[in-house]
Order: C-alpha cells, then sequence, then structure tokens
C-alpha cells in the first residue's frame, strides 16, 4: 500500500515534470507601464483569464518605467502615452501601436458657472499657464464670452505634480497653438511649469480644482464624466468650439492617418467635430523576441482585446480604434519575430 | 538615527561606568572567544547582523552615487544652489527641494518640540494618574495614523481652515509691515511651506512626546522629590531636574521627529504644491520637497539626466539626514562634557 501510494507520487513527479515546462512557458505575460490606460488593461486582463483561463499581469508603473522595462527586457509588453518616434523605435528595436484613445479636459470651478458654459481656446489656455492673463475678468476671456458673468478675481491654475501622459497631451496641445508656451515651457510628461500648484494623479488636480474657487486644470476625461466637473469648452482647429465626449474624440482620431505610422500625437487635428487635446495611449514590443512563446500570449490577448474589448473600453471611458486602425495595427505585429527572423504566431 | 533613540540613554550610562569598574578588578574568567560552539556561533550570526547593516548602508551610498553619476559630473556642486528644474530643456537645480525639505521640517520642528515638551510634562508631572494611560495611548495611536490619510486630511479639511482662518488674517495683519509681509505674501490657499510644516509637526510630534514621556518617567523620585523638598516649584523641577537628568533621550526624540520629517513623502506631497521656482520665501507659496519630487518624477522620468538628478537629490537627502544625526551627536558628546564643570 505505502509502496504503491510513493511510486504512484513519484510517477505523477516525473509527469509533472515533463508537462510542465511547457505549460509554464505558455502559462501568461506581463506588461508594464502607463497609469493611465491601467484600469482598463486590468478590466481586460481579468475578462481575458475567465475566457481562456490566461493570466495577464499588467503593472500600472509610470510610462517612463514601462518603458525602462521592456527595453531591459523584464516585461513582455510596455505601455506608454507618449508615443515614440519611428527613429527611436528602431533605434531600440521596438514596435509600437495605439490601444485605445482618451481626451484631456479643462475643468473649472467659478460660481455659477455650469458646465460648457465656459469656452477657451488654446492661446488662451497656454496663456493662463504662463501667468499672462491672471484675472478671469481679462478682456481676452471677456471676447469669446461676452455674455457669461464672470468674477473679478484672480485666477488659480493647477496642474499636474507627477509625470504624466496626461501632461504630455496637455502641453503637447499647448506647444502647438501657443508659440510662446513653446519656446518658455515646451512639451513633456513633466515641464518646468511657470506657475500654479500641483496635485498629484487626477484625483489631486480634480480635488484641488473643486477646493480652490476660481480655478482651472486639467484631468482625463473619465474623472470629468464621474465626478460631475465643470468642464470648458474648447475651440478646435476647424473653429468650432467642441464639449468633450465620446464623438469628439473619435472624430480627432479619424483625421490621423494611421496607415504609415503609429507616431500619430491627436491634438489639435482637423475635423470640425474633433475635441483639439485628444492623445491615445499605446503598447510597446520588442521586434526581435528572446522568448517567443511568451510574446505568442502578449499578442493573442491584445488580438482578444482589440476583438472583445470595446464595449468595455467604453464603459470606462476610453474610445476604442477605428476598426480600420485595428486592422493595420494587426498586419504590424507581422514585424515581431523570433530569432530565427519567423513572424510570432498569434493565431 | 536609532542609535539616538534609547530612551534611558542617560541613565544607562552611569551604570556601565559602575559595572566597567568592577569588571576591571576581576576580569571574568571566560572571555566569550573560548567558549563553547554555541557561543561562538551565536557571536557570528550577531556579527553577521551587524555587518550586513553596515555592508546594506554602503551599498545604498554606492547605487545612490552611481545612479547619481552622470548629474555629478554634470553640474557638481552646482546642483546644489541652482534653483532650476526643467525636465523638457533636460536642466537640473536641486536648490528648491532642498529648500522645501529644510524649511518645512525646521517649521514642524519649531512647532513639535515645545507641544511634545508639554505633553509628556503633563503625564509625568502633572496629569491625575487615571487619565495618563488613555492620554498616553491616544497619543502613541496618533502615531499609528498613515501617513496619507494626513495629507488627505491637510489638502480637504485642513488646507481650507488654515486659508480662512490663518493666512487672510495674517495677511491683512502684517501685510505691509517689511519682513513679516514678504513671509506671508503669496496665494491664501492653505497649501505651501507652512501647511506642509503643520502637517509634519502634527505628525512627529506622538514620537517626540512618547519618547520624551518615557525618558521623564525614568528620572528617579527621590531626585525629584529632594528638589521639591528643598521648596522648588514644580517648572523648576523640571527644568533643573528633570531636563538635565534626561537630555540624552530627549535630544534622541527630537532626531527621531526630525528624520521622520525630513523622509515623510505621502502627506508632503498633498499639501506642499509640488511647485519647482523659488520665487519667494513667503511662508504661504507652494513649494516641493526633495522626497515629494522623487515620488512625483520617479515613476516618469526617463532614462538620462532627468533619472540622475533624482538620484542625485536622494543622495543629497541622505547626506542632510547623516549631518544632522552627527550634530546631534556632537552636541550630546558637549552637553556631558560640560556636565563636570556645572554642578
Amino acid at each position: 500500500m505505502k509502496l504503491s501510494y510513493k511510486s504512484s507520487l513519484i510517477s505523477a513527479v516525473a509527469a509533472a515534470a515533463v508537462v510542465f515546462p511547457a505549460a509554464s512557458m505558455a502559462q501568461g505575460a506581463t506588461g508594464a507601464g502607463a497609469s493611465f490606460p491601467a484600469p482598463l488593461y486590468s478590466k481586460w486582463a481579468s475578462e481575458y483569464n475567465k475566457a481562456t483561463g490566461v493570466r495577464i499581469n499588467y503593472q500600472s508603473v509610470g510610462s517612463g518605467a514601462g518603458l525602462r522595462q521592456i527595453e531591459a527586457k523584464t516585461v513582455d509588453f510596455g505601455a506608454s502615452d507618449a508615443p515614440l518616434t519611428d527613429a527611436v523605435l528602431a533605434q531600440k528595436g521596438l514596435i509600437q501601436f495605439p490601444t485605445v484613445i482618451g481626451g484631456v479636459v479643462p475643468v473649472v470651478n467659478i460660481k455659477g458657472i455650469a458646465p460648457g458654459q465656459l469656452k477657451l481656446n488654446g492661446q488662451l489656455l497656454g496663456d493662463i499657464y504662463l501667468g499672462k492673463i491672471t484675472r478671469w475678468t481679462d478682456p481676452a476671456i471677456k471676447a469669446l464670452n461676452p455674455t457669461l458673468a464672470l468674477p473679478d478675481e484672480v485666477i488659480a491654475p493647477v496642474r499636474r505634480a507627477d509625470g504624466s501622459g496626461t501632461t504630455f497631451i496637455f502641453t503637447n496641445y499647448l506647444s502647438k497653438v501657443n508659440p510662446e508656451w513653446k519656446t518658455k515651457v515646451g512639451e513633456g510628461t513633466a515641464v518646468n511649469w511657470p506657475l500654479g500648484a500641483g496635485g498629484k494623479g487626477n484625483e489631486g488636480v480634480a480635488a484641488f480644482v473643486r477646493r480652490l474657487p476660481n480655478s482651472i486644470g486639467y484631468v482625463e476625461y473619465s474623472y470629468v464624466k464621474q465626478n460631475k466637473m465643470t468642464f470648458a469648452q474648447v475651440r478646435n482647429a476647424a473653429g468650432t468650439f467642441v464639449s468633450p465626449d465620446d464623438t469628439a474624440f473619435k472624430a480627432a482620431a479619424v483625421g490621423a492617418d494611421w496607415t504609415k505610422s503609429f507616431f500619430q500625437i491627436l491634438t489639435e487635428q482637423p475635423g470640425k467635430d474633433a475635441w483639439p487635446i485628444t492623445g491615445a495611449t499605446f503598447i510597446l514590443m520588442q521586434k526581435v523576441q528572446d522568448k517567443p512563446a511568451q510574446a505568442t500570449v502578449a499578442l493573442k490577448f491584445l488580438e482578444w482585446a482589440y476583438k472583445n474589448g470595446d464595449k468595455m473600453a467604453e464603459e470606462l471611458d476610453y474610445v476604442p480604434m477605428p476598426a480600420n486602425v485595428k486592422a493595420v495595427i494587426e498586419k504590424s505585429w507581422a514585424e515581431i519575430k523570433d530569432a530565427s527572423g519567423k513572424p510570432i504566431a498569434f493565431k | 538615527m536609532s542609535s539616538t533613540l534609547p530612551a534611558s540613554h542617560a541613565p544607562i550610562q552611569g551604570q556601565a561606568k559602575v559595572d566597567k569598574r568592577s569588571m576591571s578588578n576581576s576580569p571574568p574568567p571566560n572571555s566569550g572567544r573560548q567558549g563553547p560552539l554555541p557561543d561562538r556561533v551565536f557571536g557570528w550570526i550577531a556579527k553577521g547582523a551587524a555587518l550586513l547593516t553596515l555592508s546594506l548602508l554602503i551599498a545604498i551610498l554606492a547605487s545612490l552615487v552611481y545612479g547619481a553619476w552622470p548629474a555629478i559630473t554634470k553640474y557638481g556642486l552646482g546642483f546644489l544652489t541652482s534653483s532650476t528644474w526643467d525636465p523638457v530643456k533636460d536642466e537640473y537645480g536641486g536648490l528648491v527641494m532642498i529648500y522645501g525639505t529644510i524649511a518645512t521640517s525646521f517649521i514642524a520642528l519649531l512647532i513639535a518640540i515645545p507641544v511634545s515638551f508639554g505633553i509628556a510634562l503633563f503625564l509625568t508631572e502633572l496629569a491625575p494618574a487615571w487619565l495618563k494611560r488613555p492620554l498616553g495611548t491616544a497619543i502613541e495611536l496618533l502615531a499609528a495614523v498613515p501617513s496619507i490619510v494626513y495629507g488627505m486630511w491637510g489638502l480637504l479639511v485642513f488646507g481650507p481652515i488654515l486659508a480662512t482662518y490663518v493666512q487672510k488674517p495674517l495677511q491683512g495683519a502684517f501685510g505691509d509691515v517689511p519682513v513679516l509681509g514678504a513671509l506671508f505674501s503669496g496665494p491664501p490657499v492653505g497649501i505651501g511651506i507652512l501647511s506642509a510644516g503643520i502637517i509634519l509637526a502634527i505628525m512627529i510630534i506622538p514620537f517626540i512626546a512618547a519618547v520624551m514621556r518615557d525618558v521623564f518617567d525614568v528620572t528617579p523620585p527621590l531626585l525629584k522629590e529632594s528638589a521639591y523638598a528643598l521648596g522648588s516649584t514644580t517648572w523648576e523641577v523640571v527644568s533643573k531636574i528633570v531636563l538635565p537628568y534626561t537630555k540624552a533621550g530627549v535630544v534622541g526624540g527630537i532626531m527621531l521627529g526630525l528624520g521622520r520629517a525630513l523622509g515623510e513623502t505621502m502627506a508632503v506631497t498633498f499639501v506642499i504644491g509640488n511647485f519647482n521656482q523659488l520665487d519667494s520665501l513667503s511662508l504661504f507659496q507652494a513649494a516641493n520637497s526633495i522626497t515629494s519630487a522623487l515620488a512625483n518624477e520617479f515613476p516618469e522620468a526617463g532614462e538620462g539626466l532627468h533619472q540622475a538628478a533624482l538620484i542625485y537629490l536622494g543622495l543629497v537627502l541622505f547626506f542632510i539626514t547623516f549631518v544632522v544625526l552627527a550634530l546631534s551627536k556632537v552636541m550630546l558628546s558637549q552637553l556631558n562634557k560640560q556636565e563636570g564643570t556645572k554642578t
């Protein structure tokens, strides 16, 4: 009895030793990077796990850290809000593609002003954050809002304290539309702000704006929606004032030409419905894979997410990529190859 | 930092002296080295643990220097005096953060030391017996509140109160006075150096008060009763008997609080405003601290100079902590030297 139990145990262990290496290699994939899409990637991962049993682990560590990790090959895919240029990608041996689109929205806290009433343009936004326009009754603001009763109070600008993709999209927009901003401050995930209180994360900025009277800040669209914050309309490249919503973000994405390069920054896009402060978030992968099995798992997950994840994205206030762009993305995956130069299979 | 902690430092020292003398008269027959195997093994393990700490310290220092090297070679000591922090143009200087760290910690100590002293004094000398324990426990519980809670409370509750009831009246009263007016200028929004300092003070009071209470408690009743018998008031007993007797422990407690204030991250990030410009010395001005800058910018900092500059900041903080610790040691030894001359 005892002996047979022992021998059966040994054979079980031996069998496991044969089966497990292969199984554990195909068992899961790890990604790391931007915090902006983290809620969505986590949701996709948990639904994917329910559907297939495969575990995808996404660590929300920030775009910069995500880029460092994918370069060091410690993760199977990285994620970043700021796209890399094609030259940098080629130099680092990486491939990038967008997953979802989101909008950055200016929010204000002015007594008596309802959401969508205040109208701004990029020049004004830049001047406010440069400290050139300091009062809500400034003639330049009045000119856009002739009928609005704005208080004669000092504007309190609020911005992100931590480095973030949101700041990248916002400062990229300001650099495009305000020449003085471009030369004095520039664009980046963290910049040398001339003034303003810094809040940590979207929630920090939202808390500051709600607390400080006569303040202005910028947050991801989902924070505006969830907290019912007072957003401002912004004039886009076509000259119309638009309110932030899914259709306005989609309109901004349509204008971009994704077929040549995924290096597309969606700020100040043409199109009369386009929201001017829009940006995509990106996945980064190594072009040459040391561990093709892991890459297969990651790509299968992403393929599933593009196919089944749109509804989840919309529920979390992200805008999915248009169908034609998705097709271009999947075609681009042919560039991801194993050491022998064979494309990684994902279907 | 922990080496300054032992609350009953002074009394133990006196005892150790006595022990040493008796030991030198008749050394123990068996010195540890020739002991049986378990003793030797224990000795190795203990030594290993001590060496591990030391090597960890050296390793941290080495990796900080290594990581900060690009910034050190580029800026040298000029990093400490430059106030430009511009990730876009890749220019970095640490003055704003260093100033913020030191200023907030100084304000915190300025508030926390007298308050903690009062708490400890009340608990050991004045409070009725039934109040001592619940009050003491309540203060210790304050030390267990997570720092992010202090930060959120500071931002959402304390900040507006400070802005409306302290900052605005102060500006009204002193706005035109030359020096004070400059200190109190800036937007009265409840975010900045002053709020960060006050929040830090609230956070370190439990630590300092608990240590002070413990050391006050070990003052021999004989000494106190003798002083009372000679007609001393309570204040005289505390200032002339208790404080001199416990000074090592008191300084240790203050250093523990200062260490916490220098290294606190989360609570400071919420209320300091994270503003990398140094245009005025106003206490109401938003500023930044070393730890807050690290927490905010490290995750998104690209490789290269930005990251190196942040690590350089960490190295500076390491150095500040070291200087503070060394100063406290020097201060204690000075106090001990004077002991013989005074009486």
